[in-house]
């Protein structure tokens, strides 16, 4: 079995965001960029997969900007077998919705027929939420999101999914879309020599009009602002004198 | 314009405060009906008609929407979907496995977590954890939203809108329920209590979050915990507040213990009164508290307790 993993190169969790005095968006020039964390975790579970001996081959595809080429690279340095890369986009700055990716993405799935997709699931950049929601109805497939267990059991995944209150354990059909929660597992560090045996293996490059897929967006980004801060209070000196702001100034007990 | 609000039900139980709160926001849009999907909804569904500003409440019976599964329920949401300008849902979990496929289906796009409806067509929505608000108008057809219920008062009760049963748009077996595994609690829960107390990587251990809980049960408060706790295996991850967590906006927020990373604060910084107990007076979670006490917490935390 074939799986495909979708990779998406975004700020790095580690940075400070920081809106642009125009309003037109996020600074994004000179900031370091990285793979989104939870597809680092989507990765990872292909290759167990693969380890395992349930999957064969790992295919990862990133779609946006050419340099997006880096973070194929380190998923191939990961373990994962070969990339796609998508050129959809010229400007760092330009986002594609989740729409367009997931008709991207069934033109990649019809083409190399996976028989299992696994996502992060959701990126830290547009918080969206919502790919693998958008791959799985256009493919007509099942879907098992936000999982943080999975197994394989002849043509059915059993999935784990985290839910509000608990959690919650579904069966699917294979071929599904599984979207990957933080604890699903913890990440490899590519290893140097791997980092070196990933520069050589194949990264196909291909464009949206391969696919016939309009990119274009469908929401307008009218501004982007900083979110309404929040000002900071006093200090207490005791408890007695919390209970007392609490109960006499705040109302709140 | 009508507007298809998707009721928050799990099994046969409304999610009222979820539903009311996002029945608020679905109000600033146009005439709302209100869809109930579950097994067994004829008492969900009586509830949902009691919010003020239901016009309607269409209630669909069936098995195959008991267990939130993701494929029939978007089914049926597509099939209503030709009558209405808009359909939004309160960003629960259940909300946002299905509003995508809902979208996708539909061929517009979503527009998760909203926080304001600036008109019609315009939205504005939290990016990169909270860090920035971006104003987002669609160019669809029907705008498919979820929305952010911690910033949306929760619609009163006092109507009594007519029930409309409907049949279910039948199942394709693509996925099937095996089992849900809930914390049972007595605690309020933690998205609509009215005080959430929450422990931080300070608390230490899985024992210590001991103290949090007696605070909250003192208080008749929900518990929560940041990342770092949950991570450390101090506290169940359903308890997590923050971006990768549940965004809470209660009466007053405790937080104990919390150093108050950007994740953490996307999750609790609506909040009315926020309290922060700390060790470290340079944490940054002083930056956002109402009021804050530098000291032990494992000092602090029994005094505050019994002196409630």
């Amino acid at each position: 079995m074939k799986v495909l993993v979708p990779v998406k190169r975004v700020i790095d969790y580690n940075v400070k965001v920081r809106v642009k005095a125009d309003g037109t968006g996020v600074d994004l020039a000179n900031v370091k960029m990285s793979m989104n964390p939870f597809d680092e975790i989507a990765v990872e579970a292909a290759i167990r997969l693969r380890e395992a001996g349930t999957a064969t081959e790992v295919v990862v595809v990133s779609i946006g900007v050419k340099q997006a080429q880096e973070t194929l690279r380190t998923a191939l340095a990961m373990g994962a077998d070969r990339a796609i890369l998508i050129e959809a986009a010229s400007d760092v700055h330009q986002d594609i919705e989740p729409l367009a990716v997931a008709k991207l993405l069934k033109g990649v799935v019809d083409a190399e027929a996976p028989g299992l997709v696994i996502c992060g699931k959701q990126a830290i950049d547009n918080d969206m939420n919502a790919t693998g929601q958008m791959l799985s109805a256009l493919l007509g497939w099942s879907q098992a999101t936000f999982a943080s267990d999975l197994a394989i059991e002849g043509d059915q995944a059993v999935v784990t999914r985290e839910v509000d209150g608990g959690m919650q354990t579904i069966k699917v059909k294979m071929p599904t879309i599984v979207t990957v929660d933080l604890r699903m597992n913890e990440p490899r560090y590519a290893s140097l020599p791997n980092i070196m045996k990933a520069k050589k293996k194949p990264l196909e490059e291909k464009t949206p009009a391969d696919y016939g897929v309009d990119v274009a967006p469908r929401l307008t980004v009218v501004k982007t602002a900083e979110p309404a801060g929040r000002k900071a209070g006093v200090k207490v000196g005791s408890v007695d004198e919390l209970i007392a702001k609490l109960k006499d100034e705040a109302g709140v007990i | 314009m009508a507007v298809l609000l998707i009721a928050e039900v799990t099994g046969a139980t409304l999610g009222a405060d979820s539903t009311a709160k996002a029945l608020t926001a679905a109000k600033a849009l146009g005439d709302v009906t209100v869809l109930v999907a579950g097994a067994g909804v004829d008492g969900a569904a009586a509830e949902a008609a009691q919010f003020a500003g239901v016009s309607k409440v269409l209630a669909a019976d069936d098995a195959a929407y008991g267990n939130g599964l993701a494929e029939p329920l978007a089914d049926l949401i597509v099939g209503l979907a030709p009558g209405y300008s808009h359909i939004l849902a309160p960003a629960t979990s259940a909300a946002k496995n299905v509003m995508p496929r809902v979208a996708a289906l539909l061929d517009v796009m979503v527009i998760s977590e909203i926080t304001a409806v600036v008109d019609a067509d315009t939205f504005e929505r939290p990016i990169y954890a909270g860090n920035a608000v971006q104003t987002v108008k669609s160019a669809d057809a029907t705008k498919v939203a979820t929305v952010r219920t911690a910033t949306f008062e929760a619609a009163a009760k006092g109507g009594s809108a007519p029930v409309e049963k409907i049949g279910a748009a039948g199942d394709k077996g693509l996925s099937a329920w095996v089992e849900d595994k809930v914390a049972a609690s007595d605690r309020p829960e933690l998205t609509s209590a009215k005080i959430v107390v929450s422990g931080g990587r300070g608390v230490g251990s899985e024992e210590n979050f001991a103290m949090i809980e007696k605070l909250a049960d003192k208080l008749g408060a929900a518990v929560g915990a940041s990342r770092a706790a949950v991570d450390s295996g101090y506290a169940p991850n359903d308890w997590q507040v923050g971006q990768t967590g549940k965004v809470v906006a209660p009466q007053l927020y405790i937080a104990v213990g919390i150093s108050g990373a950007i994740q953490h604060l996307a999750g609790m910084k609506d909040s009315k009164v926020i309290v922060a107990i700390n060790k470290d007076e340079e944490a940054p979670i002083f930056q956002v508290a109402d009021y804050g006490l530098v000291g032990d917490l494992f000092a602090v935390l029994p005094e505050l307790t019994e002196k409630l």
